[in-house]
């Protein structure tokens, strides 16, 4: 893992490159991470992966995050590792939830949601209104195909540009996004004969 | 499948032919597990494939939400329920790293031997029903009388055969019993004999070689951009194993090579396999032979329970004890991921603890689930018999993939 000292020369390089993409970073327990725009979060993904001297290119993981009494609520995780050196940096981009009303002071305005542009047009599962939306990395990272359809089915989170956005292990006619925080552990009824068909 | 005849593999035929799209699994003996292949064939070659998959999902991220730190290691270890101790050693590893607990000598040797005794066992499962898939019928018998071995090893230290509970946040629960390393070290003795035998029967099996050499391959570079890892990319020549490139239990002190293939085909990623058992024989034994004394579980009351001998005359001890299976310990908010090198790849494990009793967030990043998307790669525009290989020598666990 870069070091401290390491993490904020990467911060001071990517400013430059792309200003206003790094909101803040933090090192914790050993883990340096990059909290970055997530409108950006492209731009930085692949400067590190193609600037010189950095050579993130392996994505090991790419999950979400619900914190939800904070805002932003949502934060997509990358967990990037340069295989030559042995070093993990974790990017994490926080998404703002359009549903939950108007923005508190100090936060930055939710992303405009232009629908018309997503890339998203697949019949079985048109996004609904009101959901994040961050840019895929399909393109740059073939392997985020299957855990980009893994955040949208539990999260909710859109990813502009994904070729096949849809459910990946829930059925596709459900409803909903069970791993948010508001969404109950057990809401769910289970089917018995004798409820079948108040609930089957 | 190379034969002199003109292929239908590479060019089209000069009979037209109709694509056909048929469905394989989610019921299906070959598919490994509950994972349904919607496959386009052209006559016998698949032009196109896509895994369906989310059969077996329960859920088991969102349960691990509403489950105190220590209530969440059974539920884990059923993700993946071949390399249960792998999942145990991920969640556990994350949550020490999470509250800074260092976890004895002892505990770091004791684990190694149950991961690496977990990863034979996980091979013997993939070697027995993969050959079955090929029509060997008897490599699934010999395979399952060492995994028996393995599974009475197993229930000796930990009481149970699989889903053991084993390793908790601090250690190891129990240290191992008497005569339990007589009967191990008899195992480990027997075990590279085992592999020798195996090869024996398959290596100059002419079905089995005809149907794995040159079937499956794919580009390492490729298989890279997938994020495959684990035993399939050593196949296609890249040296990347976890435990040599991570400092983890204690890996770093051990003796121990990393198999690699050339070619990357399927004959290639069962050599690798096959090559990772003894090695995995080597570092149980290395482990046995270094085994330190001393405690087995860290001594932190905070997260590690009071031994039971405390109980009835140590108020402090049954505070406690009281504390820790009632509430639960708390962890300061923080977010960890951890990675270890499962038999399947890359297992990473993400926790995010927000200062309650409870993790707010558990996820596995499963090897199986990324590697399925090689599969693809993998198998269009071979015959189905080949995809049936590829999927065999793909090893997915579909309990890991749906989690």
């Amino acid at each position: 893992m870069p070091d401290a000292p390491g993490l904020e020369l990467i911060r001071g390089e990517i400013e430059q490159d792309h200003p206003g993409a790094i909101l803040d970073t933090s090192f914790d327990r050993g883990q340096a991470t990059l909290v970055v725009d997530s409108e950006q979060v492209l731009e930085v993904l692949r400067w590190l992966c193609d600037a010189p001297g950095q050579g993130y290119r392996f994505l090991s993981s790419l999950h979400a995050a619900d914190y939800l009494p904070a805002t932003p609520r949502f934060a997509v995780h990358y967990e990037l590792l340069n295989r030559n050196r042995v070093e993990r940096l974790r990017v994490k981009a926080l998404l703002a939830d359009p549903s939950a009303g108007p923005v508190t002071a100090g936060d930055p305005p939710p992303p405009p949601v232009a629908k018309a542009s997503s890339g998203v047009g697949s019949p079985t599962a048109p996004p609904a209104e009101g959901l994040p939306e961050i840019d895929s990395c399909v393109e740059l990272f073939p392997t985020a195909d299957f855990q980009e359809r893994e955040v949208f089915d539990f999260f909710g989170i859109v990813f502009r540009g994904h070729p096949d956005l849809t459910r990946i292990l829930l059925p596709e006619d459900y409803v909903g996004w069970p791993q948010r925080r508001d969404f109950p552990v057990g809401g769910e009824p289970v089917t018995f004969t004798y409820n079948e068909r108040q609930y089957g | 499948m190379a034969d002199g005849l003109s292929s239908p593999l590479s060019a089209p035929p000069a009979v037209e032919t109709e694509v056909m799209t048929i469905n394989i699994g989610p019921h299906h003996p070959a598919t490994h597990g509950v994972l349904r292949l919607v496959v386009d064939l052209e006559g016998e070659v698949v032009r196109d494939l896509k895994p369906v998959i989310g059969y077996v999902h329960t859920g088991i991220e969102k349960s691990c939400e509403d489950k105190s730190y220590w209530k969440v290691i059974p539920f884990v270890e059923r993700m993946d329920y071949v390399s249960f101790f792998f999942q145990m050693e991920a969640f556990c590893g994350a949550v020490e790293r999470l509250v800074d607990l260092e976890i004895p000598p002892r505990a770091k040797y004791l684990r190694m031997i149950f991961l690496e005794l977990n990863r034979i066992h996980s091979h013997l499962v993939w070697l027995g029903t993969t050959a079955l898939d090929l029509g060997a019928i008897s490599m699934l018998w010999y395979c399952f009388r060492e995994r028996e071995r393995i599974l009475d090893l197993f229930e000796m230290a930990t009481g149970q055969r699989m889903h053991t509970r084993y390793f908790q946040v601090g250690g190891v629960i129990e240290d191992i019993p008497v005569g339990f390393e007589e009967k191990l070290r008899k195992f480990i003795a027997d075990m590279p004999v085992r592999v020798g035998q195996y090869e024996a029967l398959l290596d100059r099996n002419e079905v089995f070689l005809q149907r794995t050499k040159g079937t499956g391959i794919v580009p390492r570079e490729r298989l890279l951009e997938l994020g495959v890892t684990g035993p399939l990319l050593r196949a296609a020549g890249e040296p990347w194993d976890m435990r040599k490139t991570f400092d983890y239990l204690a890996y770093p002190e051990m003796d121990f090579k990393i198999p690699v293939g050339t070619v990357g085909d399927n004959y290639d990623r069962y050599r690798v396999r096959l090559a990772e058992i003894v090695e995995s024989v080597r570092i149980v034994e290395q482990s046995l032979d270094a085994l330190p004394e001393g405690p087995f579980i860290a001594d932190d009351r905070k997260y590690v329970l009071p031994p039971r001998s405390e109980l009835p005359t140590s108020m402090e001890s049954l505070i406690h004890h009281f504390k820790l299976v009632t509430e639960g310990y708390r962890v300061a908010p923080g977010e960890v991921y951890y990675a270890i090198e499962s038999p399947r790849g890359e297992l990473g494990c993400f926790v995010l603890a927000d200062g309650s009793a409870k993790p707010a967030r558990v996820h596995f990043r499963d090897p199986s689930f990324i590697n399925l998307q090689a599969f693809k790669d993998m198998a269009v525009d071979t015959y189905v018999a080949d995809m049936i290989v590829s999927l065999g020598m793909l090893d997915p666990i579909l309990g890991g993939v749906d989690r």
